[in-house]
């Protein structure tokens, strides 16, 4: 199972590469500066966390390395087009599970008597066979995450964006789902940039944690977290470690309070 | 070894909390029993109509109306409809209006859903068409048959002109209020795995848009079968056949009250039921497979 997916990440040198990437938006007041001069790499199969407060351009970021944005300085380069997930399932509601994932692999180009096939082991993958036919009203919520999983996983991307994708999730389904995305980082050997407000769960699953400054976004400062997976939550590294970058991101967050 | 027993005992345990919490979390659905809908949408509007022909028994029975030429008793609006339905001629009012209202509706649509997608996407027209479209909305399409007998003549072609000058401005309004409710997520989404331009439309932009687009048709048809009648009446001529506009404005002309009540009651009937048949189950299943669907 695990090798029908897999990439041969070695080819590649980098699956993003963030050169002095600037972003502002025209507001009333003049130009906001968002993001910058960010620079930042992600290996090929490499799991980075993009942790910070709100305001920080988190999600601007991820929409720029998606190509759904352009920076306004700087220059980003991908391995082929992101596949990019939502902290809304943003599954089609008109098509079943099944034929969502579908869909992405028709508008990759897969042919027509293949889809099929392919959808069914995505859906395995995440643990949902028999979801094939269900409409998406019909599934929970962190099933609805696991078929959207599934369906960027279906673009055969070599990079994974997340967009604080279990963040409307409750509790134990998050933490279900977080195993569940180690496992299949792990299976797939795809190169996930994941953004959160959550330390814990920056340290939960990452490899590196880049932790963001807020407006102007920067890179603050980065940890690389070698805790030995598969991790809990619970534990006492991540929760040390946690602990540790709080203090700094706390630390960011108070000094906007100081003027 | 010891580490992958362990990995390998977590994964499964993984796999069972999972499909615990699937089971926990998945609303069961089930179809309402048959006789429940009898009791609830079904046996209601029997009793309107029971009570309203009552009603109107009892305005004849105690004389409250006693002018047959203003108010004929329901058993000779009865009578009419049996004598039409044993001449055969009943099927040939409905049929004639039916057909006309029908191929009128399949032309608007024609027009109407490449208007309203041109509309929707290019901002020139927008600005330029689409207040008017809005506000043709609200003139009665009545006021277009004078204008069609005038170009046209008495003849069909002016009861389609009068159709679809009523319901293109409405399928395309339905149409273009469907493509702007278009959550921008699901473009979004769209456009990452692929889907921009006229993929993007196909896969994403129209059938998100459908739902409105539906309750455009819905309106579509209505306004289709009021302008319909409309130009029945008023231009009623021995080369048309006799719909069900020429049928009420003959009743008229002959003074034949029970003649009048039973085109308003087949006019009726007729709108009724098409959207019964038609449009209302169309949207039902659509909305249905969203999830959308609330039951009242």
């Amino acid at each position: 199972m695990a090798t029908t997916f897999a990439k041969a990440a070695e080819s590649v040198e980098h699956a993003a590469r963030l050169e002095n990437v600037s972003k502002s938006f025209a507001t009333p007041g003049g130009q906001q500066l968002v993001l910058d001069d960010i620079s930042l790499d992600v290996a090929p199969g490499e799991f980075v966390t993009l942790l910070g407060a709100s305001g920080c351009g988190k999600s601007t970021l991820l929409n720029l390395v998606a190509g759904l944005d352009r920076p306004t300085a700087g220059s980003i380069t991908t391995d082929g087009r992101p596949a990019l997930m939502f902290q809304e399932h943003a599954l089609f509601p008109w098509l079943t599970a099944g034929k969502n994932i579908e869909l992405a692999l028709r508008l990759r180009g897969v042919a027509k008597q293949e889809r099929r096939g392919r959808a069914e082991q995505l859906l395995e993958l995440v643990r949902l066979q028999g979801a094939y036919g269900k409409r998406v009203h019909e599934l929970s919520g962190g099933m609805r995450q696991r078929v959207a999983m599934a369906r960027a996983l279906a673009q055969e991307s070599n990079l994974l964006l997340m967009d604080e994708p279990f963040a409307a999730l409750d509790a134990i389904t998050r933490d279900v789902l977080h195993d569940e995305l180690t496992r299949i980082w792990q299976e797939t050997g795809v190169s996930v940039l994941f953004v959160t407000h959550n330390v814990r769960e920056a340290v939960r699953l990452a490899q590196r944690v880049v932790l963001l400054s807020s407006r102007p976004g920067r890179v603050a400062r980065q940890w690389t977290v070698d805790i030995p997976q598969p991790r809990r939550i619970e534990d006492a590294p991540v929760a040390e470690l946690s602990l540790e970058i709080t203090e700094v991101l706390r630390g960011e967050i108070r000094r906007h309070g100081q003027h | 070894m010891a580490s992958t027993d362990t990995k390998t005992a977590q994964g499964a345990g993984l796999a069972g909390v999972e499909a615990g919490l699937d089971a926990l979390d998945t609303a069961e659905s089930r179809r309402t029993p048959l006789r429940q809908t009898f009791v609830n949408k079904i046996f209601p509007p029997i009793v309107a109509v029971v009570v309203v022909l009552l009603a109107w028994q009892a305005l004849i029975t105690f004389n409250v109306v006693d002018d047959p030429t203003k108010l004929p008793s329901p058993s000779d609006v009865g009578a009419e409809f049996k004598d039409a339905w044993l001449q055969g001629t009943l099927l040939d009012y409905i049929w004639t209006s039916v057909s006309r209202g029908l191929l009128g509706f399949l032309f608007a649509l024609a027009i109407g859903t490449p208007l309203g997608l041109l509309v929707a996407r290019v901002k020139f027209v927008r600005a330029a068409i689409g207040p008017v479209l809005s506000g043709l909305q609200s003139l009665p399409s009545v006021a277009w048959v004078p204008p069609a007998v005038i170009w046209l003549g008495l003849d069909n072609s002016m009861m389609y002109a009068v159709i679809l000058l009523g319901a293109v401005p409405s399928i395309a309004n339905g149409l273009v209020s469907g493509i702007d409710q278009v959550p921008p997520l699901y473009l979004r989404a769209g456009r990452t795995m692929g889907a921009t331009g006229l993929k993007g439309a196909w896969h994403i932009v129209l059938p998100a848009a459908l739902p409105g687009y539906l309750a455009g048709l819905k309106q579509g048809w209505a306004f289709s079968w009021r302008s319909l009648m409309a130009a029945e009446i008023i231009a009623s001529s021995p080369d048309l056949g006799i719909g069900l506009g020429a049928l009420l404005e003959n009743g008229r002309n002959a003074s034949s009250m029970s003649m009048v009540f039973e085109a308003i009651i087949l006019i009726l009937f007729v709108g009724i039921a098409i959207d019964l048949l038609i449009f209302s189950p169309l949207e039902r299943w659509v909305l249905r497979s969203r999830g959308l669907f609330v039951k009242s």
